[in-house]
């Protein structure tokens, strides 16, 4: 395993939440206070939260980072199985148990010629801080089944992105997957190997965008989704296959989502046969 | 004037520590994991992962599925090997004082004390769990941990190889656990420690597929904790050796609650993955429990189950 456990910036605090509310149709956002994690934030990291009132469910839930600040942490969440559905309940002034920040997240201090982002779901909400951190702005793509799955369009717009939206149901933007919108996109680019992707998403998607960026000879930062025990290493849950650098016969190795990602680069990734 | 606070400190074999509370092998990977989390030193043992002879990947995802007060996994003991664990994670143990016991499988029994042996000469390794029950080997160490004659095997064989404290850990799934308690003191264990994970099985009844990679798994946490109870206490009261027992602690409660079974220590498991420090609040607890039940001596507890009628 590449990752020196023992260096990582990662600590455990009890977070009081300063904000909780329906954000964009039935997606919340929840703000915590909780300046030693919101300061050490990178774009593409995420927290572990134990959600309270889940009764016999028995382990943490990880969550994106949507903004942190010197002070304050917030996830976007919308309420689809047991632990977002308790997370509900949670009340302002709670306070809730929180580990970060964990993982490895987006590269973003190096020179981007044409930086595109490509969201679904929550990863809307999880590539606002790339969106932020890189040194200039590009375009965002985001997709989902209808309208209601579009969120933070002011937020991007508001730091100069150009934002592109699908819908699948066609309600706004360009009806159909995300992928329809972006491949218009890069084929209109006098050179498309200029574009580097950021992707937060449902695994189809991100597998999507890793095969445009394999056949177009561009690079892309894909943030994987796993099923996660522990968040910090030790479980052995959250794996994903990944190529040996030097193998040329498609030799392979497990690294773990939560530590040595959840974010890694296209060529790195080997995906599974139902992907 | 307040009373001294208890003395926690018990005894594995030759192995002494400074307090019944341990980490379970598999959940709190081989150290370095929630080290800046937890103040490791504070343990009463730290038991790594379990370790082979060569490197192993383990098995394919989904390797874990959340179910009713705990979780089913079927991870496949992937790591470094016996070497890559010396060379990788030795360096960093040995910043730490924490007794360390490592937990070693094989699909033979040679290769149990040939691992065995190699960890001998290391120096920061106090003990050997002997993994013969892991409900997700195929091969392997499941048929060990059911089969008496093969346990006694393992058992007598990784006992030439080493002087360091053995400790087999028992299989849940046997029709009669003192039996098995019995073979391991005669073949030279020095302790014993139960339970594994419980073999187990979901489904999601959309796809008609099973929740795991590996098809079953073994269940771990709250759900197994009065299975525990039951066998830790049957074991206890068989063998003379120390017991250490383990499954579903969440709290100082389920602890003291094999001790009073008989336990001589005890480990946290699946636990320290929502609740890291989890570990350091049932050494606390404990020794609250002691002064409160004016015991000065945390082996007043060990196997102090009243049995009473009425």
């Amino acid at each position: 395993m590449k990752t020196d456990l023992s260096k990582r910036a990662m600590r455990a605090e009890r977070a009081v939440v300063t904000r909780h509310e329906l954000l964009y149709g039935e997606y919340r956002v929840l703000q915590m206070h909780v300046p030693a994690v919101a300061r050490a934030v990178q774009p593409g990291q995420f927290v572990h939260l134990e959600i309270p009132g889940l009764d016999d469910a028995i382990l943490r839930r990880p969550f994106s980072v949507f903004k942190a600040d010197d002070a304050m942490l917030s996830v976007l969440y919308k309420p689809v199985g047991k632990g977002t559905r308790a997370m509900t309940s949670i009340r302002v002034d709670d306070e809730i148990s929180l580990i970060g920040p964990l993982g490895h997240g987006f590269p973003t201090s190096h020179d981007v010629a044409k930086p595109v982002l490509v969201a679904g779901g929550y990863g809307m909400a999880a590539l606002y801080l790339v969106a932020c951190a890189l040194k200039s702005s590009g375009t965002i793509f985001m997709g989902g089944r209808s309208a209601g799955d579009i969120l933070c369009v002011d937020e991007f717009e508001a730091i100069d992105w150009d934002v592109r939206i699908a819908t699948e149901d066609g309600s706004r933007g360009t009806r159909g997957f995300v992928t329809v919108a972006l491949d218009e996109y890069v084929a209109g680019l006098p050179d498309a190997r200029e574009v580097e992707y950021f992707a937060c998403g449902p695994n189809a998607m991100l597998k999507a965008v890793c095969d445009r960026a394999l056949a177009n000879d561009q690079k892309a930062w894909l943030s994987v989704d796993r099923h996660m025990g522990c968040g910090v290493g030790a479980c052995l849950v959250c794996v994903q296959r990944i190529r040996d650098p030097e193998s040329r016969n498609g030799d392979w190795h497990w690294e773990r989502v939560c530590s040595e990602g959840p974010v890694f680069e296209s060529r790195e990734i080997v995906w599974d046969d139902d992907e | 004037m307040s009373e001294p606070a208890p003395d926690l400190r018990v005894k594995l074999g030759a192995l002494e520590l400074s307090n019944p509370v341990m980490v379970a092998s598999g959940t709190f990977g081989y150290g370095p994991e929630y080290a800046n989390l937890v103040d490791i030193d504070r343990l009463g043992a730290l038991v790594v992962k379990g370790i082979r002879m060569q490197p192993t990947t383990g098995n394919s995802t989904p390797r874990a599925v959340e179910v009713a007060s705990g979780m089913i996994n079927a991870i496949g003991l992937p790591g470094p090997g016996v070497e890559g664990f010396i060379e990788t994670y030795i360096p960093f143990l040995e910043t730490h004082t924490v007794p360390v016991i490592v937990n070693i499988w094989g699909c033979t029994i040679e290769e149990y004390g040939e691992v065995a042996a190699r960890l001998d000469q290391v120096d920061r390794v106090d003990a050997l769990e002997l993994n013969v029950s892991c409900p997700n080997i195929k091969q392997g160490s499941t048929m060990f941990g059911t089969h008496p004659e093969m346990v006694e095997q393992v058992v007598r064989h990784v006992r030439e190889r080493t002087r360091k404290t053995i400790i087999p850990k028992l299989a849940p799934n046997v029709a009669d656990v003192p039996r098995f308690a019995q073979i391991c003191e005669g073949a030279g264990a020095d302790a014993i420690s139960l339970i594994n994970s419980v073999p187990a099985m979901a489904i999601d009844i959309e796809t008609r597929r099973p929740m795991l990679a590996n098809t079953t798994g073994g269940l771990t946490g709250p759900a197994i904790h009065p299975i525990a109870v039951k066998q830790v206490w049957e074991a206890a009261g068989a063998v003379s050796i120390p017991v250490i027992g383990m499954g579903g602690i969440v709290s100082a409660k389920e602890a003291i609650e094999f001790m009073i079974a008989g336990a001589t220590a005890v480990a946290v498991g699946t636990a320290n993955f929502s609740d890291p420090t989890v570990s350091l609040d049932v050494i606390d607890g404990i020794a609250e429990y002691l002064s409160r039940h004016g015991m000065r001596s945390v082996n007043e507890l060990i196997g102090s189950i009243d049995l009473r009628k009425g």
